[in-house]
């Protein structure tokens, strides 16, 4: 890494930098600018919550700093001095009672919400839902689509006004998948397949991202969440069939280890692999031994370690703490 | 481990270290220098290394502390300038940033805000309710040695073996050897895990304290807030400690026996770590802020010249809140898909914890109200807590929203809120309680004027630094990304945070600017400089060593400040009848057991056996020496004790 | 208010050791307060050990490695060794030195006993492939059992250096409240024992 550089590098960009800020409008505030039914429920909660919020902290600031500059001894006009009064029992009813009030609401609101939102609920829509399974790698998505018979990574497209049923898991540690603007996020783990539905009201690209931290090149874990119209997306569909190769085990054994990787596509993919990466945690081994044969040569995530580019196992007894060799090797690993 | 070359053992390749090794040589070289060359090595180890004495060791965790917050501090800008620059600049690498916010997080909870609050404990507690010490003083300074082996064990793994990058909580499996095979882990569980016991033994000890010291007549509704403060926040300590202790145990029997309770494969459950960490993790961030409360409502009622409004509901909000910690970890991954029930009901339990929060911020405000209200340090710092946390709490009750909380978890919203809860409440609170008891501690005020430079720069810092992480996190940006790209528009908010972040870094400057300042120019102070209401006022500052000449009757609440008015009227103290004084003896033994559980970490982080076995054999012999030895106190006769009066001046 | 108690009493009666009734009251108070953050220890090793029982991972299963007949004799073994523990403590409230320390060792005795036949039971099922690395169940059952058999040695070595202390100082306010506490840490143990007794070994075997 060459520490000089950066200074110059920001200096350069400055003006570049500037320009963003002030094209960046209210879009890129993507929690505020929902464009899928859960988003836009989920947004209204959010101001109900905000909202019943101010009814009681916009009084409480304006009652603080007007008490500290009423009773300051400084004060010119004498004000008042009560030193011993320190009980009422009906204006501390009273704010007990304020507080549980509206509590009390937002708790309603809140209990109401968490079922109507609940992640795993399919959403009502006349149009039949399509199936996205995703699984979180080091550091990068894996997008299968059982219906078309595709794969992606680091990007995903779906039709517009069509609910869409996301199974995840994880075959690597757990991260959590979170697309804004079409609704909340849901962890991704080993081991489990979670079930998010999500729904776009229009065509656009959306801006998704891995939220949970799940290692080196977590930050890379960015993907472009696209919907576009029925017909788009079947044209989409057929172009990657044509043009691009099939993944095969060992391909995905060879994109789960550890490293960032650019968009791809696959024109197909081994059958029943997303039950297999789920089931692969849940009885490990059939010989019950720690590590032991079959076990763990069918663990990819398992051996991540000797997984990073070529250290043999003598050297990874040593610990070999080098992280910036484990990023080369990762870099090296983008295709 | 087998360490065959240098750098296995030693950190290398980063200018930023080798930079932070010959800091650290150097700062030790000096030390020792100074200490051989003033001949005060003796003088050191009588007088503070095994000391037992409360107050003395509530300056050295205070001071412990700061230096924690120092570097927890560096690593925390070193994130923001990173940050500022978006793209493929990068001021750190990504494993770099990764074992920066991990340090950063650990830090600034368990080895600042946990020992600068146990100074605080010390340094007051044993005044405010009247008595000579803490319940077990040997047991006290064993405390303070856990922590601050603990703390030094964590932090050498900057320089030795490599910090720990799985964040300051980590989860498995990424905390799991599979995907953290280095040592930086393992300091992570031996560094707190010994500050932990540390932690644990010092709740013991204040609740013991608290419950069975107190002066005659100091009925427990008759205690002073702070003191209430302190005894809930370790009861919670007692609850809550033992299952980080076992959580992290786990942690280490499975990267070191290699047993499966959070692994992925052989039956593991990582999800259970999640759930066990934040069990301890929620009633945590109660433990370090319950305190604060107890602060703000001494300085409250102090600089309004007033009684504390509503004594009854202060205190059954502490207790509540302290119960209800337990009963809400689970916001903590709304996100994990446990269903609506789950989700509904752990929503609703945290809010509940909003309303004895809000309570205790209008008693505050009517303690102010019809008071005479001067701004000295501390009520300023009190006066900046209250919207400052309004706030945060709102945001917090925002995210306590389930279905909401998919949106903001683990977004720079989230960063935003929790930062502005422990800043605005931990941080000022404990700013607040140092200005106010400083006086009392070392017998002169701190400057004003450059306080109240640091307050302003600290104060807009604040604002500046985490306002636009909220809307960073509306935007999108998730916590621990250590670069983003130009098209996301996250740039010019996080440049403007960086700047807050700078801006809070100079006001500590200035708070160190103006201690040695002070120290320079010590304005003298007698023992009541502030004009208090509880017993620690009472007595001269610096406190004597045995506290109290004489043992204080207590009749009422705010004790010294109803003598006080008793005095204006003309009612005069008998003169004193002075007694021999009961003390404990210093003792070398919580130091020498420290050291030798620093060798046992130590020895099993790298699993070198011919460490672990005299650390352990240590250990026992230290415990084992301690059992045996039934010379551990004294008596100070009557007339040592007017010997010592009359030197001070402070006979009548 | 020991401290403070300390002094006021002392000044009536010389410097004796009154003051060290209420400190000896004092540090069995911090005692109890130990035992409920033990409690909570082990509170949070059974909540594992109820997570993980069934995750076997193809390895062994409780019910084909316990064996009942050692686990029942380390229960009457460990519940003898409360009782001995007891008389020990109606020795010294009695004033009887020698029968405190005859006691005492009896118990420890008979913990080491349990302690030996622990340890037997742990050997034999390692030898029969069933390590703590074998499946999360087993690191779940070492762990929570280990931990029980870890205090247990702790608490003999602890008995040890209070014989010995006893033996030279005989029994004061200082050892009567030594006495007292690992008194009721050994019935601690004890109660734990019964519940791993019903929840992993009773529980295993069903």
């Amino acid at each position: 890494m060459k520490y000089k550089g950066w200074f110059m590098r920001a200096a350069a960009f400055l003006p570049l930098a500037l320009m963003t800020f002030l094209l960046s409008g209210c879009a890129d505030v993507v929690v505020l600018n929902p464009k899928g039914e859960i988003a836009k429920h989920q947004l209204d909660l959010i101001y109900i919550t905000t909202g019943l919020c101010l009814i009681i902290i916009v009084p409480v600031l304006i009652l603080t700093f007007w008490i500290a500059w009423k009773y300051r001894a400084k004060s010119k006009k004498k004000e008042a001095y009560q030193p011993e009064w320190d009980h009422s029992t009906k204006l501390e009813a009273v704010w007990w009672g304020i507080p549980i009030l509206i509590i009390l609401l937002i708790a309603i609101v809140t209990v109401q919400y968490s079922y109507k939102l609940e992640p795993s609920k399919a959403l009502a829509s006349d149009e039949k839902p399509i199936t996205i399974q995703v699984v979180a790698l080091d550091w990068k998505w894996l997008f299968l689509y059982p219906e078309q018979g595709i794969a992606t990574v680091n990007y995903v497209q779906f039709p517009e006004k069509v609910p869409v049923q996301f199974q995840l898991t994880a075959d690597a540690p757990m991260n959590s998948f979170w697309i804004p603007q079409l609704g909340g996020q849901i962890y991704t783990m080993s081991g489990m397949a979670m079930k998010l539905h999500l729904i776009a009201d229009e065509p656009g690209d959306y801006f998704g991202t891995g939220a949970n931290f799940s290692g080196e090149y977590f930050g890379k874990m960015t993907f472009n969440a696209k919907a576009t119209s029925r017909a788009d997306f079947d044209k989409w569909v057929q172009d990657v069939k044509q043009s691009y190769p099939a993944m095969s085990q060992e391909g995905y054994n060879e994109l789960a280890q550890p490293a960032t990787s650019l968009v791809r596509s696959f024109s197909a993919f081994p059958n029943g692999m997303f039950d297999n990466i789920v089931n692969k945690y849940v009885v490990a081994g059939q010989s019950g031994h720690h590590h032991g044969g079959d076990a763990a040569s069918s663990n990819e995530g398992a051996d991540v370690a000797d997984g990073q580019a070529g250290h043999d196992m003598s050297e990874m007894d040593m610990s070999e703490m080098d992280m910036s060799d484990a990023g080369d090797s990762g870099a090296a690993h983008q295709h | 481990m087998k360490i065959t070359k240098l750098s296995d053992f030693f950190v290398t390749g980063d200018p930023l270290i080798y930079g932070a090794d010959v800091a650290i040589g150097l700062t030790m070289v000096a030390i020792v220098v100074a200490l051989t060359a003033f001949k005060r090595w003796g003088w050191l180890w009588r007088e503070w290394l095994t000391t037992v004495d409360h107050k003395r060791i509530g300056i050295m965790y205070v001071i412990a502390s700061l230096l924690m917050l120092f570097r927890g501090g560096v690593d925390a800008l070193l994130m923001r300038t990173q940050l500022a620059l978006p793209d493929s600049m990068e001021f750190l690498k990504p494993d770099h940033y990764n074992d920066i916010f991990t340090t950063h997080g650990v830090i600034m909870i368990l080895f600042m805000a946990m020992p600068l609050m146990f100074g605080l404990f010390n340094l007051t507690v044993p005044l405010q309710i009247g008595a000579r010490d803490v319940a077990f003083p040997l047991l006290n300074s064993l405390s303070f040695w856990l922590f601050f082996m603990g703390a030094m064990l964590f932090n050498v793994s900057f320089v030795i073996g490599g910090s720990p990058e799985a964040g300051w909580l980590a989860y498995p499996p990424l905390s799991e050897k599979m995907f953290s095979p280095g040592v930086g882990q393992d300091f992570y569980i031996w560094g707190i895990q010994i500050s932990g016991i540390g932690s644990l033994m010092t709740g013991i000890n204040f609740i013991v304290t608290i419950l069975k010291m107190r002066a005659p007549g100091m009925k427990l509704m008759k205690m002073p807030m702070f003191t209430w403060s302190v005894l809930s926040s370790c009861l919670t300590i007692i609850l809550a400690f033992p299952i980080l202790t076992v959580t992290l145990a786990l942690l280490f029997i499975d990267r070191y026996f290699g047993a499966h309770f959070f692994t992925l494969d052989m039956g593991g459950n990582p999800m259970m770590y999640i759930n066990l960490i934040w069990m301890w993790g929620h009633p945590e961030v109660y433990i370090v802020v319950l305190p604060a409360f107890g602060i703000f409502s001494e300085i409250v009622a102090t600089f309004s010249k007033k009684r504390l409004f509503g004594y009854g509901s202060m205190v059954f909000a502490l207790m509540s809140i302290s119960i209800f910690s337990f009963f809400t970890w689970a916001h903590h991954f709304f996100t994990m898909g446990s269903g609506a029930n789950v989700n509904a009901f752990f929503a609703v339990t945290t809010m509940i914890i909003a309303i004895p929060t809000g309570v205790k911020i209008f008693n505050w405000l009517f303690t102010m109200y019809k008071g005479k209200i001067t701004f000295e340090l501390p009520m300023l710092w009190t006066m900046a807590f209250i919207p400052c946390f309004i706030v945060g709490g709102m945001t917090g009750v925002m995210l306590s929203v389930a279905p909401a909380d998919f949106q903001f978890h683990n977004s720079y919203f989230l960063i935003a809120h929790f930062h502005q809860v422990l800043i605005g409440g931990v941080v000022f609170g404990y700013f607040a309680g140092l200005y106010y008891w400083w006086p009392k501690v070392f017998g002169f005020k701190l400057n004003e004027k450059l306080g109240r430079w640091a307050f302003w720069l600290w104060n807009i810092g604040f604002y500046v630094c985490f306002m636009p992480q909220y809307v960073l996190g509306l935007m999108g940006m998730t916590r621990r990304v250590s670069s983003y790209s130009w098209d996301t528009g996250w740039w010019s908010w996080n440049f403007v945070s960086t700047i807050g972040g700078f801006l809070m870094g100079i006001g500590f400057l200035f708070q160190v600017w103006q201690i040695l300042h002070s120290i320079k120019f010590m304005e003298r102070v007698k023992g009541d400089p502030w004009g208090g209401r509880t017993l620690e006022w009472s007595i001269p500052s610096p406190a004597p060593f045995y506290n109290f000449t004489i043992t204080p009757k207590v009749e009422g609440r705010d004790d010294w400040w109803r003598r006080k008015e008793l005095a204006a009227q003309g009612v005069q103290d008998p003169p004193p009848k002075y007694e021999p004084i009961h003390m404990p003896k210093n003792s070398g033994t919580p130091i020498v057991m420290s050291v030798f559980w620093f060798i046992l970490g130590f020895g099993f982080v790298f699993d070198w056996l011919w460490l672990i076995v005299p650390g352990a054999i240590g250990i026992a012999a230290t415990m084992l020496y301690h059992s045996f030895n039934y010379d551990t106190d004294y008596y100070v006769t009557a007339e040592e004790v007017r010997k010592t009066e009359a030197k001070a001046g402070r006979v009548v | 208010m020991a401290h403070v108690a300390a002094n006021q009493s002392s000044h009536d009666h010389d410097h004796g050791h009154d003051g060290h009734h209420d400190l000896e009251a004092l540090r069995t108070m911090g005692f109890w307060i130990f035992i409920i953050t033990d409690c909570i220890i082990f509170g949070t090793l059974f909540a594992t050990y109820a997570v993980l029982m069934n995750s076997t991972a193809g390895g062994p299963t409780a019910s084909e490695l316990f064996e009942m007949p050692g686990v029942i004799a380390e229960t009457f073994i460990l519940l003898t060794s409360s009782f001995t523990s007891g008389l020990a403590v109606l020795s010294m409230n009695r004033g009887d030195k020698k029968g405190l320390i005859g006691w005492l060792i009896v118990t420890a005795l008979l913990g080491a006993s349990f302690i030996t036949l622990e340890v037997t039971e742990f050997l034999k099922m390692v030898d029969e492939g069933a390590k703590i690395s074998t499946s999360a169940f087993l690191s779940a059952f070492y762990t929570l059992v280990g931990t029980h058999g870890l205090h247990v040695s702790i608490g003999l070595i602890w008995m040890v250096a209070l014989m010995l202390q006893v033996a030279k100082r005989g029994i004061t306010p200082v050892t009567k409240r030594k006495i007292g506490n690992i008194s009721l840490y050994w019935h601690f143990l004890d109660v734990v024992w019964i519940f791993v007794f019903t929840i992993v070994y009773m529980m295993g075997v069903r």
